[in-house]
C-alpha cells in the first residue's frame, strides 16, 4: 500500500509539472493586458502602459517566464499580482474562507440530502417520489446556475426581499443576530448550488442503489429472514455507498475552485470569483496560483478516492 | 394513479408559479427596512394616549430627539457598490477607475474638478490663475499654496515635501505609475516656504492643471512610501502592505481593504474638517454585474450608491422607475464614434495591410463619408438602445461644455445621401453602389456587447438604403482593446473599414485628446501600432491648428480652436461621432450629495455627502 502511495506520487511529479506549463501557456497565448480598461485613455499613453509591461516581466518571451514563475515557486514565492501589487498568496488566503463556508456548506448539505433521497428512490422505485426527486434532478441538472441563481435572486431578493442581494464578507459572527445576518445572507447562493449538486449525487446514488438490490446477496440476506430496513441499511447501502464515496472524494477539490458564476452573481467574492476577475483581468499570477493550487489537489483527492475504494471494498487490493 | 399524477401536476404547477412570479413585476413595496423614521415614530405616540389638548404634544419633543429641523443624525454607515472592485489603494499603480475610487476617500489632491468642470481646492488653499499670480504669463511655471495646518491620518504634519516626493516616486519609470503622463511635463518642484511651492515645467505648458490635480494628483505620505521609488513599489513587502493601506489626508482612513471585494474605512480624526463629515463608515463593496448593482440600490435598498450603470435601455428604465433611487447623469462618459479608416485594410496587401501608405480605395472620397455619416440614424440609436445613458451628438469633443462646438449638424437625410453618391459618381449596381470597379462593400468592426450589436444592426441597415453593403464583425472587448501587437483584431491595427467604441478627453484641457488626429500619431507598424491616431487621418490643415492650440496660452482662444478643430474633424468625415454616453451612477433618494464628474471620480466630494430624511 505504501509503495502503491510512493510511485503515485512520483507520477504525480511530471503530471502537475505538464500541467503547470499548459496552462502557463495557454495564458501566455491568450491576448490581453493588465491594463486593458485605460487602452483609450489619452492621459495613459501607451508608452506609460509598456514600461508597466516590461515592471512585470511581461516583455520577455514566455518560456523564460515560465521558467522564472517554476523557480520562484520552488521557493515558496508565488509572485505578486498586478492588480493589488501584493503577494498573490495573501489574496487566496483571504478569499478562502468565503469558498469554503458557502461552496463547502452547499456541499455539504447536497451530500446529505442526496443520500436519502438516492436510498428512499431507488427502494420505491417509480413511485411518486421517486417521480418528484426525478423531476428535480433533472431540474437541476438541465437549468444553469446563472438562471437559478437570478431567479431566486428575482423572487426572493427583489419581489419578497426576504434574502439580501449583496453578500457582506465583512460580516463576523459574535452573536445570533449576526448569525441570523450571515445565514440570510447565505441563503440564496448556497440553494443554488444545493439544487445543482444534488442533483448529480441523487441519481448516481439512486443508480448505485439499484445495481446492488438485484443482487444475489441482498436476495439470500432477505431470505434470511432480515428486516427490510436492515436489508436496506446494512447491506445494500453500505455496497452502493462505495462508489458514491469515491464521487464525493473527487467532488472535494472543486470545492476549493469555487463556483465561478454563483460567487459572481451574488458577490461571494470567494475563489471563484477571484479567478473569473484575475482572468479578465489578465493578472496571470493570480491566475496561474490558483489552477495550479487547483491541479494540485485533484491529482491529491483522485489519490485519496482511489485509496479509499480500496479501504472500502475488500475485493480491491493494491500491491 | 390519478391520485399521483394530481400531486405531479401540482409540483410542476409550483415551479411554473415561481417563475411567473419573477417576471411578473408587482412591486410589494415592502415596508421601508431602513427609514429610522426618527420624526414619524413620536408623532404616533400621542395618538395612542387619549391626551388631554395639546399637553402630550410637548412632551414626545423632548423625548426622542430632533424638533423641527428633521435632519438626520449624523453616523451611520455609507455603502457604495462597485460592479468592479478595489484591488490596490495606490492611486498611482491603479488597474482601474475602481481603484482611483477607491483611494479617493483616503487620498486627496491639490484639487478636483466638480460637476461643472470647474477646479474646486482640495488640499490646495486656492487654485492658481493668472490673474492671482499663481500661473506664470508665459506658462513657464505654477505656484501652489496648500492649506495651512494639514494633517496625515497618523496625526503627522502634510507638507511641501509630501508633494514633491510623490512626483519624484512616479518620476522614475521603475516605479511604472499608471498616472506617471501627469508628472511627466514636470521640471523642477521647489518647496518656497511651508506653504507654498512652485512648479516649473519642462516646457511652457497651456495646461497649468495637469499636475496633483484629480485623480491622478492624489498625494502619497513620504515617510510612508519613502523605500518605495522603482521596482521596491510592488516588490518589496512593506511596499506591497503600504499599497494596500496608504495614509491620506481625506475624512476617512482604512480600517480594512479585501482587494478585489471590500473596503472599509473609518473616521479620519485628524482631517481638517472632521466635525462636517456625516458619515462614521463607508463602505465600497465590489464585484457582481451593473444590472444587480442598480437592483441594490433602487428595488431592495441595500445600498446608498451604485457606480457606473451600464445596462441596456430596456433594463433600466423600469428598476429606475421604481421609486427609491436617483440617477446621476451628465456631462459626458466619452463619445461613441465610428472611426474611418483612411489606409486599406484589404488582406491582399499582406505586410503593407492597414498601412499609411496604402490610401483606402473608397473610403479617402470625402463624398463617401458624408453621405455614411448622414445617414446614420443616430436617433433611432440613441433612443431604442441608450435611453437614459447616451444622446446623439454630432461633435466628437462634447467637453467641458465651452468646447462642445454649436456649428455642426447631423440630421439624418438619406435622400441627401444619396444625392451625394450619386454626384460623385458612385452608382447602384443592384444594391451596391460601385465606381471603376470598385464595390462599396466595407467592413465595421466593435467589440462584443449587446448594445454594439445592436447599433451594428441598425447601421447596417442605415447604410444598405444608400446602397452601401455593411459586413460586420464584434471581437471579444479583451482582444479589440487589449493592443496586442501580435494580434489582427485590435483597434490599433484596424484591419476593417469602419470601427465603433466610445473615447473622450480625460483632463478639461482637450489638447491631449486632440492629438489623436495628427499626422505624427498614425498608427502603423513603424510604431508598433502604438499611435494614438488609428484611423490614419493626416491632413496638414489640422496639424496646423493643433501646432497653434500646442503654443497657445490664452483659455478663450484655445476653447475656439478646439472648437475649430472638432468642426474640421466632423465637417470632414474624419471621424463619425454617434453618442455622447451619459452612464448614470444611481442613488438612494435620502443621500445627499452626489453628482455626475466627467473628469475626476464619481466619489469626488465624497467628504460632503449626507443622509437626509
Amino acid at each position: 500500500m505504501l509503495q502503491y502511495i510512493i510511485r503515485r506520487i512520483l507520477i504525480a511529479i511530471p503530471t502537475l509539472l505538464i500541467i503547470s506549463f499548459v496552462i502557463f501557456a495557454v495564458l501566455s497565448l491568450a491576448p490581453g493586458d493588465p491594463l486593458a480598461q485605460f487602452a483609450l485613455n489619452p492621459a495613459i499613453p501607451e508608452s506609460t502602459r509598456e514600461l508597466i509591461r516590461i515592471q512585470f516581466g511581461l516583455d520577455q518571451p514566455w518560456p523564460i517566464r515560465y521558467v522564472r514563475w517554476l523557480t520562484s515557486l520552488l521557493r515558496g514565492d508565488w509572485g505578486f499580482s498586478f492588480g493589488t501589487r501584493g503577494p498573490v498568496i495573501d489574496l487566496i488566503w483571504q478569499r478562502l474562507p468565503q469558498t469554503l463556508i458557502v461552496v463547502g456548506s452547499a456541499y455539504l448539505i447536497a451530500v446529505l440530502l442526496a443520500i436519502p433521497i438516492g436510498i428512499i428512490s431507488a427502494v420505491k422505485q417509480y413511485s411518486l417520489f421517486d417521480n418528484v426527486a426525478t423531476f428535480f434532478a433533472f431540474v437541476g441538472f438541465s437549468v444553469p446556475s446563472f438562471f437559478t441563481g437570478l431567479l431566486l435572486m428575482l423572487v426572493f431578493a427583489i419581489n419578497l426581499q426576504w434574502f439580501p442581494i449583496v453578500y457582506n464578507t465583512t460580516l463576523k459572527v459574535v452573536d445570533w443576530d449576526t448569525f441570523v445576518q450571515q445565514a440570510r445572507q447565505m441563503a440564496l447562493p448556497v440553494t443554488v448550488l444545493v439544487v445543482q449538486q444534488t442533483a448529480a449525487l441523487t441519481r448516481f446514488m439512486r443508480s448505485s442503489m439499484l445495481d446492488n438490490l438485484n443482487l444475489d446477496y441482498v436476495r439470500t440476506a432477505r431470505a434470511k429472514g432480515l428486516s427490510d430496513r436492515m436489508v436496506v441499511l446494512r447491506h445494500v447501502l453500505v455496497n452502493s455507498l462505495i462508489p458514491v464515496v469515491t464521487l464525493i472524494a473527487l467532488g472535494i477539490p472543486t470545492i476549493f475552485a469555487g463556483a465561478i458564476i454563483t460567487e459572481n452573481l451574488f458577490r461571494v467574492n470567494g475563489l471563484g470569483a477571484l479567478l473569473i476577475t484575475s482572468i479578465n483581468n489578465s493578472d496571470t499570477p493570480v491566475v496561474m496560483a490558483l489552477t495550479f493550487i487547483f491541479a494540485i489537489l485533484t491529482v491529491l483527492f483522485n489519490l485519496i478516492a482511489d485509496i479509499l475504494y480500496g479501504v472500502l471494498d475488500p475485493r480491491v487490493r493494491y500491491s | 394513479m390519478s391520485h399521483k399524477r394530481l400531486w405531479a401536476w401540482m409540483a410542476l404547477m409550483a415551479v411554473v408559479a415561481i417563475v411567473l412570479a419573477a417576471c411578473g413585476t408587482q412591486q410589494p413595496q415592502a415596508q421601508p427596512t431602513t427609514a429610522p423614521a426618527p420624526t414619524e415614530a413620536p408623532a404616533a405616540q400621542p395618538t395612542a394616549a387619549p391626551a388631554p389638548t395639546e399637553a402630550p404634544a410637548a412632551q414626545p419633543t423632548a423625548a426622542p430627539a430632533p424638533t423641527e429641523a428633521p435632519a438626520a443624525q449624523p453616523g451611520g454607515k455609507l455603502t457604495i457598490l462597485y460592479w468592479q472592485a478595489v484591488t490596490t489603494l495606490n492611486p498611482h499603480l491603479a488597474t482601474g477607475t475602481k481603484d482611483f475610487d477607491g483611494a479617493t476617500v483616503i487620498l486627496e489632491p491639490l484639487a478636483r474638478y466638480n460637476q461643472d468642470d470647474e477646479l474646486v481646492p482640495f488640499l490646495a488653499a486656492e487654485i492658481p490663475t493668472v490673474e492671482n499670480g499663481g500661473v506664470a504669463q508665459d506658462g513657464t511655471s505654477v505656484t501652489w499654496k496648500i492649506k495651512p495646518g494639514l494633517k496625515w491620518s497618523d496625526g503627522t504634519d502634510f507638507t511641501i515635501d509630501d508633494i514633491i516626493f510623490t512626483w519624484q516616486y512616479c518620476a522614475d519609470p521603475a516605479t511604472a505609475c499608471t498616472t506617471k503622463a501627469a508628472f511627466d511635463p514636470i521640471g523642477n518642484i521647489e518647496k518656497i516656504d511651508d506653504t507654498t511651492l512652485k512648479i516649473t515645467w519642462k516646457e511652457p505648458t497651456a495646461d497649468p492643471y495637469i499636475a496633483f490635480v484629480g485623480p491622478f494628483g492624489m498625494i502619497l505620505q513620504k515617510k510612508q512610501f519613502e523605500n518605495c521609488i522603482g521596482a521596491a513599489a510592488s516588490t518589496s513587502a512593506e511596499c506591497q502592505a503600504a499599497n494596500l493601506a496608504p495614509i491620506g489626508t481625506n475624512a476617512w482612513k482604512l480600517r480594512e481593504l479585501r482587494p478585489g471585494d471590500t473596503v472599509i474605512y473609518e473616521r479620519n480624526p485628524f482631517f481638517r474638517d472632521a466635525d462636517k463629515v456625516f458619515f462614521d463608515e463607508v463602505e465600497i463593496k465590489g464585484g457582481g454585474d451593473a444590472t444587480s448593482a442598480a437592483r441594490a440600490v433602487c428595488e431592495t435598498g441595500e445600498v446608498d450608491f451604485a457606480w457606473n450603470l451600464q445596462i441596456p435601455k430596456a433594463v433600466l428604465e423600469p428598476i429606475l422607475a421604481s421609486g427609491k433611487c436617483d440617477a446621476i447623469a451628465g456631462g459626458s462618459f466619452g463619445v461613441e464614434r465610428i472611426v474611418v479608416n483612411f489606409a486599406n485594410p484589404d488582406p491582399a496587401l499582406g505586410d503593407k495591410r492597414s498601412e499609411p501608405d496604402q490610401p483606402h480605395p473608397f473610403l479617402t472620397d470625402p463624398a463617401v463619408r458624408r453621405a455614411i455619416s448622414l445617414a446614420i440614424d443616430r436617433k433611432a440609436i440613441a433612443e431604442q438602445l441608450y435611453g437614459p445613458t447616451g444622446e446623439p451628438t454630432c461633435n466628437i469633443l462634447v467637453v467641458p461644455a465651452a468646447v462642445n462646438s454649436p456649428n455642426t449638424t447631423c440630421e439624418r437625410d438619406v435622400a441627401e445621401a444619396n444625392r451625394i453618391l450619386d454626384e460623385a459618381g458612385w452608382v447602384r449596381n443592384g444594391p451596391v453602389r460601385e465606381k471603376n470597379g470598385v464595390k462599396l462593400i466595407v467592413s465595421f468592426q466593435t467589440s462584443i456587447n449587446t448594445l454594439r450589436q445592436g447599433e451594428q444592426a441598425i447601421i447596417k441597415s442605415n447604410l444598405a438604403e444608400i446602397g452601401i453593403q455593411v459586413n460586420v464583425k464584434a471581437i471579444d472587448a479583451a482582444v479589440f482593446f487589449g493592443g496586442d501587437a501580435g494580434n489582427p483584431d485590435t483597434l490599433n491595427k484596424f484591419y476593417a473599414d469602419l470601427q465603433m467604441y466610445t473615447n473622450g478627453p480625460s483632463s478639461a484641457d482637450p489638447q491631449q485628446y486632440l492629438q489623436g488626429w495628427i499626422c505624427a500619431e498614425v498608427a502603423s507598424s513603424a510604431n508598433q501600432w502604438n499611435g494614438s491616431n488609428d484611423g490614419r487621418y493626416c491632413n496638414p490643415e489640422y496639424d496646423a491648428l493643433f501646432e497653434q492650440l500646442k503654443v497657445e496660452l490664452d483659455p478663450v482662444r484655445r476653447a475656439q480652436l478646439a472648437i475649430q478643430m472638432n468642426d474640421l474633424l466632423v465637417n470632414d468625415g474624419a471621424v463619425i461621432p454617434l453618442i455622447n454616453r451619459r452612464t448614470p451612477n444611481a442613488k438612494l433618494k435620502n443621500l445627499e450629495g452626489p453628482t455626475f464628474n466627467t473628469f475626476d471620480s464619481s466619489i469626488w466630494n465624497i467628504a460632503t455627502w449626507r443622509r437626509v430624511p
